[in-house]
């Protein structure tokens, strides 16, 4: 077996170890932290179907953001959902069979590459030329975009410029599911863009990508407005209210 | 108070979103509170020698109460949907007043403790140590946000700055570095029982002194009361109500509501403060000491149900957070919300035709309607999301035949704030009030140049405390601003019902 196929056979659970366990450790983090005070945006909804029709509305439709920038969500909704079509599509590389709808999404997730690259390009323009953006932007903020950018470039130029050894690389992704080591083909674009998506994935739990499970744990979003109707108490507020008690 | 030194915005045809300029808004610091209001709180009244030490456990502390704080600190990803969304960025053209920014002055700290990417990498992710400059800019920024919430209703992720400068002032006050403004009218209210110091016998006087106002007005004998016990309504009211103007003409009005409703009500001198400073230096245990004041109350006197009066972070305070600071309220009547707003009261009656309301009674003036931002964004009215935006304009409309609303976009959820809330209401922060009410002064200016409005109705004591401050500054007269219930006490007809 070749040091490359070594090298990115260890780099790619390395990563998965990272990713998994960097978010689930975060994701514990959110669930343990209380929240003391009921603090929803107003007006909100006052059921649990509510919250999550609301949740779905800022997940799916990136509801607030369209409510303040009409540019920033274009481009962001682009990018965002550009991104989910080429993740589904990137599926019949782990899966055998292809399940039918992979195949069907296959023609759409094929473009949808450029998507992904006009939406970053938007944002990295909006970072570069509004003042205001760009006073808040540190080099990681520039940085995240160039890695997605060239995730995007990488994985483009497989699918029109250079073709890869698809099937050889299946059989290195299965291989890697299955603890059965398949050799990887040693294309630049290909090692490229597998370099840069562990890249992706050992950063995602200790940048601000955190920003996909933080929506769901954000107080302003995920409370029920009913703070008349039901008491809502921290454990650490009761401890309060015990302590003088006794 | 020295003639503050600094140029009043001028007021454009259209909002302009401005170009930033760096460090225009460094300078402004509101007076610290003095060690021995600090004590009152609980806070040291002196920086100690380990101040960092100090301040980072404290964040630490707070990261792992809060859920809010540790969510919103790691989630920002600046997108800049906030940067153009604070009426104190819009009025000052400061960027650090950007709510992005203003976090970031304490996301970069945290980043720095806190963080793999801080500790490791801070240039890449801009993560800086605490310093004293860097506490300076916490004092100086974190008192221009008046935790209005307008960023929390634009961020994708409605990561809400309020939280942030909550959570920053906190930590500034456990290492000494307090608010004067804020921090010593507190320990009024835990001294005296308000926000203004003013004692039993005063609040007796000056009641006494409003039942003969209306008496020679209106030929009728509206009662006041205060401290009675086994009245059926507790009304816990800012004391800016008690004499200040336009306040107290709607306390008049209150009352006015409650003889026609032939309900018993009564104030409390214990209790005789809605507002919950405690609130914005970000202090569960203040607030809750304050709040706690309201339930001894409410058990004291008897009642069976607490009404609170027009203020807007009070409202907050009272619908969201009372419950849980000072609950459960099981001795209370079980049929109504407990607590209800004054708004809440009079909506009902008017919807059952309780009340006998003379539109003509405000002809004399076109009115249109700031939506308080406590009230707008952090709670509600009735039954239905919303509530708040309506139920007060059905008791204006009600009460008057002119009414027009501001453009939508500085209304409900998206409203302004008067540029003087969230313990920004003090004389030293002249020029950050000034600046910060830029864009409800141009909101007001078009409808008045639109449909000649003449006068701005409010349910919240510090935006008419505010709005009589500031609207001079732009052309206007300090007597514009008025409380929705002195329109309902010009328009009530009172008596028997006929």
């Amino acid at each position: 077996m070749s040091v490359i196929t070594i090298v990115y056979t260890v780099l790619m659970y390395t990563a998965t170890l990272i990713l998994v366990g960097g978010v689930a450790y975060r994701i514990n983090k959110y669930a343990r932290t209380p929240a003391p005070l009921k603090i929803p945006t107003t007006p909100a909804p006052t059921t649990r179907g509510g919250v999550v029709m609301r949740l779905g509305r800022e997940v799916v439709f990136f509801q607030s953001l369209f409510k303040s920038s009409k540019w920033t969500w274009l481009f962001g909704w682009i990018f965002h959902f550009s991104l989910l079509l080429i993740l589904l599509r990137h599926l019949r590389y782990f899966l055998n069979p292809i399940p039918t709808w992979v195949v069907l999404i296959q023609p759409f997730g094929k473009y949808a590459a450029f998507g992904m690259v006009i939406g970053l390009g938007g944002l990295w323009a909006r970072r570069i030329f509004v003042d205001r953006v760009r006073y808040i932007s540190s080099p990681s903020d520039h940085l995240m975009i160039v890695l997605l950018l060239a995730i995007a470039l990488s994985g483009l130029t497989m699918t029109y410029v250079a073709h890869t050894d698809i099937i050889s690389l299946k059989a290195f992704v299965l291989g890697l599911i299955r603890f059965d080591w398949q050799p990887l083909p040693p294309d630049p674009a290909l090692l490229l863009h597998l370099g840069l998506v562990a890249t992706l994935m050992i950063v995602f739990p200790i940048s601000k990508l955190l920003h996909a499970p933080g929506v769901f744990f954000s107080p302003t979003r995920n409370q029920v407005d009913n703070p008349r109707e039901r008491r809502h108490l921290a454990p650490w507020a009761a401890q309060l209210e015990t302590s003088e008690r006794s | 108070m020295a003639k503050a030194n600094f140029e009043t915005p001028q007021l454009k045809e259209y909002p302009v979103i401005p170009l930033i300029q760096e460090g225009v808004m460094a300078h402004s610091k509101p007076f610290t509170a003095k060690a021995e209001f600090q004590a009152d709180l609980g806070f040291p009244g002196e920086l100690p020698e380990n101040w960092q030490e100090i301040a980072i456990n404290k964040m630490g502390e707070l990261l792992g109460k809060y859920r809010s704080l540790q969510v919103y600190l790691d989630s920002c990803v600046k997108c800049g949907a906030c940067t153009d969304k604070c009426h104190y960025f819009l009025g000052t053209t400061d960027p650090k007043n950007m709510p992005v920014a203003r976090q970031d002055l304490l996301r970069n700290v945290y980043r720095r403790y806190f963080t793999f990417a801080g500790k490791y990498f801070p240039k890449l992710v801009g993560a800086v140590d605490l310093t004293k400059d860097v506490l300076d800019d916490w004092y100086s920024y974190y008192h221009q946000c008046s935790q209005c919430r307008r960023c929390s209703v634009y961020c994708p992720y409605g990561i809400d700055t309020a939280e942030i400068s909550m959570a920053a002032r906190e930590i500034m006050d456990s290492v000494s570095v307090g608010q004067k403004y804020c921090n010593e009218i507190i320990g009024k209210v835990f001294k005296i029982g308000n926000n203004l110091g003013l004692p039993k016998p005063a609040l007796a006087d000056t009641l006494e002194g409003l039942e003969e106002d209306v008496k020679e007005d209106t030929g009728v004998d509206v009662r006041y009361p205060l401290d009675e016990k086994g009245a059926e309504v507790l009304l816990i009211t800012p004391s800016a109500d008690f004499f200040a103007e336009p306040h107290v003409d709607g306390l008049i009005g209150y009352g006015k509501v409650f003889h026609q409703a032939g309900t018993s009500w009564t104030l409390s001198s214990y209790a005789s403060e809605a507002a919950n400073f405690g609130m914005f230096i970000g202090s569960y245990e203040n607030m809750r000491k304050v709040a706690l004041r309201i339930r001894e109350a409410a058990l004291d006197l008897g009642v069976k149900r607490i009404i609170f009066g027009e203020c807007g972070h009070a409202w907050r305070v009272a619908y969201s957070f009372l419950n849980t600071l000072a609950g459960p309220f099981d001795f209370l009547d079980p049929r109504y919300p407990v607590p209800q707003h004054i708004c809440e009261f009079t909506y009902d009656l008017i919807q059952r035709g309780a009340l006998t309301l003379d539109k003509s009674g405000n002809d004399h003036r076109r009115l249109t309607y700031h939506d308080s931002c406590n009230v707008a964004r952090a709670s509600r009215m009735g039954d239905k999301p919303g509530g708040q935006f309506e139920i007060p304009r059905a008791i204006i409309r009600a009460c008057c035949n002119h009414f027009y609303d501001m453009p939508a976009d500085t209304v409900r959820e998206g409203t302004f704030c008067c540029g003087g809330g969230g313990g920004i209401l003090t004389d030293d922060l002249m020029e950050v009030r000034v600046k910060g009410a830029l864009p409800r002064m141009e909101a007001l200016k078009s409808v008045v140049e639109e449909h000649g409005v003449t006068h701005m109705a409010a349910i919240c004591a510090i935006c008419k405390s505010q709005f009589s401050k500031v609207l001079p500054y732009y052309g206007f007269s300090m007597d514009q601003i008025v409380s929705v219930h002195q329109l309902v006490s010009d328009a009530i007809v009172l008596g028997d019902k006929q």
